[in-house]
């Protein structure tokens, strides 16, 4: 209707169009100034705003990735601290131990030596002694045969003899008991040479525990640089620690639910099987508290031995204190581990009663008790002792979690925030572009009269400069917008 | 995950003060011995051994007979409110289960059928105990014949009750004239939803999940 009006002011429809056509691109060439501006302006404040929003997004992120580092760095210090702490006091109880075994090694070592000197002086060879015979031999060779020097030389040789096998048994004899002297010496040497290869061995290990020791020094002055090196190893081992301990948890979970079911049918019997707590069985919740309440214990015993940290408190306790402690929480788990075996037994019992109920209530006779009935009563009632205190080493990959969850979300939020920031520089740059083209298509109808424009800007240059260097300077503003 | 949810939604529900919502049901299970249906009665002993393998602990549940005069407490034959305890509801199940046997072993047949007087009793006693939900089951075929001097020309209350007929068999007559059957359905339903309860049929006694 309105369309049929306004091609009724003149008798013929189609000159009314052209007409209003006319009009229409005549108020938008006046207007085009004012619309330029008012695209433009639009368009930049958008922009703008997106460009600032985009800023302060990056500051954010920066400082979330400070924050993020701090805590990485933070957290590597104090692990490292535990690591040459746990070093340190490893080597100190090497030193310790030897150190106090030490004089006795060195007497052992020093009588072993002794004892090899002296059976070794022992086993020196003495020479035998020079024959004294030998002169008196040539004297009585130089007496006349007649005057009975055949008799003495007889005599002579006899004696010889005799002397020379005494002389050789008494050299036997001695170079038996020299022969026996070196014999003993050598489980001696075997002793002093399995006390210092014992020796070698400790100093070795000593060594390379000083090596590692050196290595985890290293690093701990790299992370109190905070050198990069040093935060992308912690970063990509936080990552590790959370998987890694987000799958142990959700195995303990899994633990955590099979003892649920181990315990939740046997707690009717004590809190009764159909009053509720709110839409929940009052069974299945004292249930998830007895479950809850050892973990609790767990993270207590944990805390207590000092294996995990979580909770300052604890550690902080006084030594007698916490060795308290210690026993309160290991006794009261070990009630509820006894609890829950019992539970166990009561929830075959149980089953047992229902199967033989059902099958009355079917019609049929009681079933008879199975004979192998007592290895699953006995493997329900091991896994009843046994899961609490599985679960109590779930404080070590709890710690973990918490501990690498703070990064991981540190390095989520990192990620998101980046992306944020660039989906805002894009839609910044968007609508500066998208301004432009706004202005492209509103002069698009007033070709005609921008066409007669240029023609008539070409004859005087000066307005022609005029027009164009605003024109000019919000390209080049675009440009730098685009860039920045 | 589901049960880590539980520990939440505890804290979530002690939150709320809500009045305590009683979980339990009441079945009343009437059986009619008249002379034409006393034969049925081994099929209700299936349905009454049924029902106890549905029932959980702190629901009540009682099988009553139908005879000529039905508004008693006498005409009940076992009753049971189950103990919080599985282990004790089971025993009482299955001393539930003896007494019904014995029951059906030696009942007799009676002349007439007070089935107005049976539900009256069943509302009474379903409305003693106060379950969440009270069911009535009716073993019968429906056909009220009362003795000369009693008189049910009474509304019986059945709001918030639910009224099951089963087994409704056909009778001789029923086959001469098929609107006679129906006519007695329908009497009932009307009966029943007239003051509020809710009617239902059930014939194939192989299907009964949906009743409990």
């Amino acid at each position: 209707m309105p369309t049929n009006l306004l091609l009724a002011i003149t008798p013929w429809p189609a000159i009314s169009a052209v007409i209003w056509v006319v009009l229409l691109v005549a108020v938008l060439y006046l207007a085009r100034n004012t619309a330029h501006q008012a695209i433009r302006t639009a368009s930049g404040a958008i922009a703008r705003g997106m460009r600032i929003a985009a800023h302060s997004v990056r500051q954010a992120q920066d400082r979330l990735a400070a924050r993020n580092r701090e805590v990485l760095l933070a957290a590597g210090r104090e692990a490292k601290e535990r690591m040459v702490e746990r070093e340190f006091m490893r080597v100190s109880e090497t030193v310790r131990k030897d150190l106090a075994n030490y004089p006795h090694l060195h007497r052992a070592l020093s009588e072993a030596i002794t004892q090899i000197e002296k059976d070794h002086q022992g086993a020196v060879e003495v020479p035998p002694d020079p024959p004294g015979w030998v002169k008196a031999v040539e004297t009585v060779s130089k007496i006349e045969a007649k005057n009975g020097a055949n008799e003495v030389l007889s005599d002579i040789h006899k004696s010889v003899v005799k002397a020379h096998k005494e002389a050789m048994d008494a050299y036997r004899d001695a170079s038996a008991e020299r022969h026996e002297l070196l014999r003993a010496m050598m489980p001696r040497w075997r002793d002093v040479q399995e006390i210092l290869s014992t020796v070698d061995k400790k100093v070795e290990g000593l060594l390379a525990r000083l090596g590692i020791i050196d290595r985890h020094m290293q690093e701990y002055e790299a992370i109190v640089k905070g050198e990069d090196k040093a935060v992308s190893v912690l970063s990509s081992s936080s990552l590790v620690h959370f998987f890694v301990s987000a799958m142990v948890l959700f195995v303990a979970i899994g633990g955590a639910a099979i003892n649920f079911t181990l315990i939740a049918r046997p707690m009717a019997e004590m809190v009764g099987g159909t009053s509720f707590i709110g839409v929940f069985k009052t069974a299945d919740i004292a249930a998830l508290v007895i479950i809850m309440v050892e973990i609790s214990m767990g993270l207590f015993l944990m805390e207590s031995l000092r294996i995990t940290r979580l909770f300052p408190v604890i550690s902080a306790l006084p030594d007698k204190m916490r060795t308290r402690m210690i026993y309160i929480t290991f006794t009261i788990l070990l009630l509820l581990a006894s609890v829950e075996a019992g539970l166990a037994y009561m929830r075959e019992v149980l089953l047992q009663d229902e199967l033989s109920t059902s099958a009355i209530l079917r019609g049929g006779e009681p079933q008879v008790s199975n004979q192998f009935l007592w290895i699953t009563t006995a493997a329900q009632m091991g896994m009843g002792f046994i899961l609490p205190f599985a679960l109590t080493f779930v404080a070590i990959p709890l710690e973990t979690f918490v501990h690498s969850l703070r990064t991981v979300l540190g390095l989520l939020g990192i990620g998101l925030l980046r992306a944020t920031s660039l989906i805002l520089r894009v839609l910044s740059s968007g609508f500066r572009h998208l301004g432009t083209l706004t202005e492209r298509v509103y002069d698009l109808p007033l070709f005609v009269p921008l066409w007669l424009e240029s023609r008539w800007s070409a004859r005087s240059p000066r307005a022609e400069a005029a027009e164009v260097a605003p024109a000019h300077a919000a390209r080049e503003e675009d440009l730098r917008e685009v860039a920045s | 995950m589901k049960r880590i949810a539980v520990l939440s939604c505890v804290l979530l529900a002690a939150c709320s003060q809500s009045a305590p919502v009683a979980r339990n049901t009441g079945v009343y299970l009437l059986l009619d011995t008249s002379g034409t249906y006393r034969a049925e009665l081994s099929k209700a002993q299936d349905v009454i051994l049924y029902t106890l393998s549905k029932l959980e602990p702190t629901d009540s549940f009682a099988v009553a007979r139908i005879d000529t005069g039905s508004f008693s407490e006498k005409n009940i034959i076992a009753k049971a409110t189950f103990d919080e305890r599985p282990s004790a509801a089971n025993a009482q199940k299955r001393v539930f289960a003896e007494k019904v046997k014995d029951f059906i072993a030696r009942s007799n047949a009676s002349q007439y059928t007070d089935i107005t007087g049976g539900l009256l009793q069943a509302v009474e006693f379903l409305n003693e105990k106060q379950p969440g939900r009270k069911t009535i089951l009716l073993f019968s075929d429906l056909d009220q014949d009362l003795q000369k001097g009693y008189v049910r020309d009474v509304e019986v209350p059945f709001k918030g009750f639910q009224v099951v007929a089963l087994n409704v068999v056909k009778l001789r007559k029923d086959n001469y004239d098929p609107r006679e059957y129906l006519a007695r359905l329908d009497h009932w339903k009307q009966e029943v939803e007239k003051s509020g309860g809710e009617w239902r049929v059930v014939n194939d006694l192989d299907h009964l999940d949906g009743v409990l």
